[in-house]
């Protein structure tokens, strides 16, 4: 399917807007897996958050994806929670066991760990 | 920006650990690919390259060259067929501002060079990606092929008329080759070795055609650019440098990592406000700016802004945005050694300046941290490092010698303290290290001269020992297992 106008584009931009909006999971788990993330071991940490999540029967209401790097090379693996309505929580220093501690603690029970979050502030320009 | 934030203001990183770098739909989402539209649909080519004259963005990947200028150029050279190329070869040590971007929003690259293409009137792009970067391959080859697949790359992009395809091409593993006529070289098969310029690329570039090669970090602006105009994005930043400019923070800092700052931050703002300070509450020693082609700025400049001017009025260049910070730890004339040994063997080879000068140059670096400095090797360095400088044939030779004079400008007397002591005060360079007994806390338990590697200390058990620092191999090992402290490093 291929865009043929301008207009085509903005359609399309709305309509899968529309879409995300509408099937929209309440959380979404984001880790950070460029080759910084891969090497301080995102891997692992994604794949205990995948699993977790099965054993919280969750996988239907959580999106649990892959981003780039976010800067943040100090704190990886880091780990971002998007809850709808709330401020994104950023995590850092996570391994696998914490991994499952965000899962059972902040999406089941909205229960932030301070001991991880990362403090520093980033603007859009 | 009218409180009293300092910190990062995110345009190339926009979308970095924000989308999911394999979804083209979280880019459209994000307002991708319409910086595209409006160009095609509502600018003239002439119209775009206005566009970024206007808004004074100049090259990211180290030279600081007005964009805007590069483009119109090659949009003016006559021809049908034209190329557009983005350097991907990010070689400068501890840089991975490029591959960040690559990696967590190839699109944004993607639709930087096909807007390109429509400005300056060609049909062909090709990325000139290191090898070492498999991830970010991969994510341009998705991302390429989903682009097509929508109608956003290919033929008759969105129905406008224009075509654009995107190829890509990795390279061998050769620093000289982010220079941008040894990548043309390159990618025409030949082997990794600069041309003379003029012709330049936009005249004569990748096989003989008129080119225009950017930056990653330099495409990854264009289509903010183009959605949000030339006077958004000179709101940041200063006069001469608008925009931001992304930073790879490395050495004895605490937040290690990328930042997207607006040019002519102070230094001192990006290592202690926003790079979280020293490491371990040392020093603030230096920073190294530019990499393997730039200089470093000391103390008593902490104050300059990052912008291209400020750094190369103090003997730096901005460069691709490596920063590394310096603590007292560091040894000044080791660091100079070490970019050096990086491109003393990057040299291609063809010039003499750079082959022979960066050979010669080396040699007496190495003999001064190892203790066989010789009073005239300081004029020696000078004179060798602005011959090479003057005549070196492209970028890598003409700037690898910035480090030695960076060094010497700023540190002269660690290389005094190298030549005329013998001593290196940071404690870096073992050959001119020295390890002593202090007698009055030594109380003979042998367990340094046990553990010496090579039995260069001597003394009977209960009598203070004594360390022959002719035999000593400067392995440290005795000062770890001393159960006193009762031995000392100088």
């Amino acid at each position: 399917m291929k865009l043929k106008s301008w207009d085509d584009l903005k359609n399309y931009r709305d309509d899968i807007k529309k879409e995300a909006a509408e099937s929209a999971k309440k959380v979404t788990i984001a880790v950070g897996m460029g080759t910084c993330g891969m090497a301080a071991g995102a891997g692992e940490v994604y794949e205990a958050l995948e699993d977790e999540l099965k054993k919280a029967n969750r996988t239907h209401s959580v999106s649990l994806i892959s981003v780039g790097c976010y800067g943040f090379c100090y704190a990886e693996p880091m780990v971002e929670v998007r809850v709808a309505g709330k401020a994104p929580v950023q995590y850092g220093y996570i391994d696998p066991k914490t991994a499952r501690a965000i899962v059972r603690r902040h999406v089941e029970n909205e229960e932030i760990l301070h001991d991880h979050v990362i403090k520093q502030e980033v603007r859009l320009a | 920006m009218s409180d009293t934030y300092t910190g990062q203001y995110r345009i190339t990183l926009r979308n970095c650990g924000v989308i999911n770098p394999e979804s083209i739909e979280e880019y459209i989402m994000a307002d991708g690919y319409e910086a595209l539209a409006k160009a095609l649909f509502e600018l003239t080519p002439e119209g775009v390259v206005d566009v970024i004259s206007e808004s004074g963005l100049r090259g990211r990947g180290g030279a600081g060259f007005p964009t805007g200028f590069k483009w119109n150029a090659a949009r003016k050279s006559p021809g049908d067929v034209k190329y557009v190329i983005c350097n991907a070869d990010e070689g400068d040590p501890g840089a991975f501002m490029d591959r960040s971007i690559l990696e967590g929003d190839p699109h944004t690259v993607l639709e930087a060079m096909a807007i390109c293409g429509y400005a300056i009137g060609a049909r062909e792009g090709v990325i000139y990606i290191r090898a070492e970067y498999p991830q970010a391959v991969n994510r341009l080859y998705d991302a390429i092929a989903k682009a097509e697949a929508l109608g956003l790359l290919g033929d008759d992009i969105m129905g406008s008329g224009f075509s654009f395809k995107i190829k890509i091409y990795q390279g061998a593993g050769a620093f000289v080759c982010g220079e941008e006529t040894a990548l043309m070289n390159s990618i025409e098969g030949g082997r990794g070795e600069p041309r003379l310029k003029p012709p330049f690329p936009a005249q004569n570039g990748l096989w003989g055609k008129p080119t225009n090669i950017n930056n990653v970090e330099t495409y990854a602006n264009i289509p903010s650019i183009i959605r949000r105009g030339a006077a958004w994005f000179r709101s940041f930043g200063t006069e001469k440098s608008p925009g931001t400019k992304v930073f790879a923070l490395a050495g004895k800092i605490n937040n290690v990592g990328l930042i997207e700052i607006p040019m002519g931050t102070s230094l001192r703002d990006v290592v202690e406000v926003i790079g979280g300070g020293i490491k371990d509450g040392k020093k603030f020693k230096a920073a190294q700016t530019g990499g393997p082609s730039g200089g470093c700025i000391p103390i008593e400049h902490y104050d300059t802004a990052m912008d291209y001017e400020s750094l190369g009025a103090l003997g730096s260049i901005m460069g691709s945005g490596g920063l590394i910070v310096m603590d007292e730890d560091d040894c000044m004339v080791s660091i100079a050694r070490f970019f050096l040994e990086f491109t003393a063997d990057e040299s291609c080879g063809k010039c003499t300046p750079c082959r022979i000068g960066n050979k010669r140059l080396l040699e007496i670096l190495k003999r001064i941290t190892e203790g066989e400095g010789r009073e005239e090797n300081m004029y020696e360095l000078e004179y060798l490092g602005k011959v090479i400088s003057d005549t070196a044939l492209c970028g890598l030779g003409q700037s690898s010698a910035n480090p030695v004079l960076s060094t010497l400008r700023f540190f002269k007397d660690e290389y005094v303290e190298h030549i005329h002591d013998k001593r290196c005060k940071a404690g870096v360079c073992t050959a001119l290290l020295r390890f002593f007994v202090l007698e009055d806390k030594c109380t003979g338990c042998t367990l340094c001269a046990r553990n010496c590697p090579v039995m260069c200390i001597s003394g009977a058990p209960r009598k203070p020992h004594t360390i022959d620092n002719k035999k000593c191999i400067k392995c440290g090992l005795c000062l770890s297992k001393c159960p006193r402290d009762a031995i000392i490093r100088v």
